[in-house]
C-alpha cells in the first residue's frame, strides 16, 4: 500500500524524439525525452501507444536500451517486424521533432544494479540484446567492476545490434567480455561461434558454477528455452537466472 | 495530458468489429502462443507431483497426480488476455474447477495464493476463483499441458490477466488477509481486470 502511494500511478506521457539512430537495417534507436520521467532501472521497459486520425489506437511495450544515468533522456531500440503494425511506424515513419506517447518505466524482476553484483553472464538472441545493453552501459556509466560476459547470438554480421559500441566497450574493460555467435551466415575470417547456442557453448562461456553468476537471458522463445534449460542442466541454480521472453512457442 | 493526441502518419490496422469487441484495451490478436515466465522451466516428474489447499482451512488437502486425475473434469473455452497486450482467442483446456477443489474444504478465507513450482505466487480474491471462474487445468488443445506453457498443470482464470493463470502450479493457501504474489510486488497491478486495463500500480 504505502509503495503503491509513493509511485502513483504510470501516467501517459508524451515525450519528443529527439534522435534516432539505424543500429542495423532493421533496427533503429529512438531517443525520447519524456516531460515527467521518474527514472527507470536497467533491464525495464516502456508501454507505447499510438493514436491514428479516428481515434484507432495500437499499444506495444518495448525494452529500454539506454541507461539510467542518461535519464530523463530515454532510447529505445525497435527491431522491424515485417507483419508488424507498430514497429514499422516506429522505425520507418518516426522522426525528430515527432512526439511518442509512452508510459513505465515497467518491470520490476529483470532489472540489474551494479550494487546487485556478480559476476554477471548475459545471454542475448537477436533484439533481446536491448534490455542487457543497457545492463552493460549501466555498468560501464557507474565505472563497475563486476565482471561480465555477454554472449551474444544474431542471424549475420550485419544483424548485430550495437556491434561497434560493443566492441570499443569490450576493448576498453578487461573485466568485460563480449563472445558472438552467427547462426545463418558469417563474414570471411570470423573467429566468433558460426552455430546456435548450445550446451556445449554455455560451458565454455558461462563462469565456474562454483561463481554463481547473475544470469540475465533475453530473446525469442526457443532461445531462452534452449540457453536456461542448458544453465539449470549444467548445475547453475535457476534462482539466480532470469528471463524475459518474446514471441509464440516454434517461432525462431 | 495526452488527450487528443494524434501519432503523425500512423494509421494502423483496422480490426474486423467482431475482433475488436473481443479485444479488451490495449490489447492485439495474437496467433501463436507467447510464452512469458521470469525463470528457467521447472520439470517435475508426475511421481513426485501433488497439488494442495493449505492455509487458513479446517483440514489440508493433498491430492496426488493420480487422484487428482480422478476428479471430475470441464472442458473450458476462453479467450485469454496476457498483460503484455497480446490476447488470444478461443483457447480449449481441460481440467478441474476450483469450486471442486476448494468444495473440499471448510473456510473462512478470503483470499487465495496460488504458488507454484520456482517460487512463483499470485494472490487472487476467493470470489473470482468459484463459480465456473478458475480451473488447473493439465490438457490444451487436446494435448498435455507442455511444460513451457506451464504443463503438468496450471492454474487458468481466463477474466484476468494471464500473469494470474500460474504456470507450474502446485497448490492454494487461502488466507484472511491479501497479499501482493511476485508480479503484483513487482509493480503489476494487484487485480488484473484487462477490460478495466488494471495493468499496473495505481491503474
Amino acid at each position: 500500500m504505502e509503495r503503491r502511494t509513493l509511485l502513483g500511478r504510470l501516467s501517459w506521457q508524451l515525450g519528443e524524439v529527439v534522435a534516432t539512430h539505424p543500429e542495423t537495417a532493421r533496427a533503429k534507436s529512438i531517443t525520447l525525452a519524456p516531460p515527467n520521467w521518474r527514472g527507470h532501472r536497467a533491464g525495464q521497459h516502456v508501454d507505447v501507444r499510438l493514436t491514428a486520425e479516428d481515434g484507432y489506437q495500437a499499444e506495444r511495450s518495448y525494452s529500454i536500451a539506454s541507461p539510467p544515468e542518461e535519464a530523463p533522456r530515454v532510447t529505445l531500440t525497435v527491431e522491424r517486424l515485417d507483419d508488424g503494425e507498430v514497429s514499422p511506424y516506429l522505425t520507418e515513419e518516426l522522426r525528430v521533432g515527432d512526439k511518442l506517447e509512452l508510459r513505465g518505466p515497467i518491470g520490476g524482476y529483470f532489472v540489474w544494479e551494479a550494487r546487485m553484483g556478480g559476476p554477471l553472464l548475459l545471454i542475448a538472441g537477436g533484439s533481446g540484446i536491448v534490455p542487457l545493453m543497457a545492463m552493460l552501459r549501466h555498468r560501464a556509466a557507474t565505472g563497475s567492476s563486476v565482471p561480465a560476459r555477454l554472449l551474444y547470438s544474431s542471424r549475420t554480421f550485419e544483424e548485430v545490434i550495437y556491434r561497434e559500441e560493443l566492441e570499443r566497450l569490450d576493448e576498453a574493460d578487461r573485466m568485460l567480455e563480449v563472445v558472438h555467435t552467427l547462426t545463418r551466415a558469417h563474414p570471411p575470417g570470423w573467429t566468433g561461434y558460426a552455430r546456435r547456442i548450445n550446451t556445449q557453448m554455455l560451458r565454455e562461456v558461462a563462469w565456474p558454477v562454483e561463481q554463481r553468476p547473475l544470469t540475465f537471458i533475453c530473446g525469442p522463445t526457443p532461445f531462452v528455452e534452449t540457453a536456461a534449460a542448458s544453465l539449470v542442466e549444467l548445475g547453475y541454480e535457476p534462482g539466480r537466472i532470469k528471463t524475459e521472453r518474446f514471441g509464440p512457442t516454434g517461432e525462431t | 495530458m495526452s488527450e487528443g493526441f494524434i501519432s503523425r502518419g500512423f494509421r494502423g490496422r483496422r480490426k474486423p468489429s467482431d475482433e475488436s469487441r473481443r479485444l479488451p484495451p490495449g490489447q492485439y490478436l495474437e496467433r501463436g502462443f507467447p510464452v512469458l515466465s521470469a525463470g528457467p522451466t521447472p520439470h517435475t516428474p508426475l511421481a513426485s507431483w501433488d497439488f494442495s489447499i493449505v492455509g487458513e482451512v479446517d483440514q489440508p488437502r493433498r491430492w496426488s497426480w493420480d487422484e487428482f486425475r480422478t476428479l471430475p473434469r470441464e472442458t473450458v473455452a476462453k479467450d485469454i488476455h496476457c498483460v503484455t497486450k497480446w490476447s488470444k482467442f478461443d483457447t480449449h483446456w481441460e481440467g478441474v474447477s476450483l469450486g471442486t477443489l476448494l468444495a473440499q474444504v471448510e473456510t473462512s478465507a478470503n483470499y487465495v495464493i496460488a504458488f507454484s513450482d520456482g517460487g512463483y505466487t499470485t494472490n487472487l480474491p476467493l470470489e473470482e476463483v468459484l463459480n465456473g471462474q478458475a480451473w488447473i487445468v493439465d490438457t490444451y488443445e487436446g494435448q498435455p499441458l507442455e511444460p513451457q506453457h506451464g504443463g503438468p498443470a496450471r492454474l487458468l482464470v481466463p477474466h484476468l490477466y494471464f500473469w494470474k493463470s500460474a504456470k507450474w502450479v502446485r497448490g492454494l493457501r487461502l488466507v484472511d488477509q491479501d497479499e501482493p504474489g511476485f508480479w503484483e510486488s513487482l509493480g503489476y497491478n494487484n487485480h488484473g481486470d484487462p477490460w478495466k486495463e488494471e495493468r499496473y500500480w495505481g491503474d
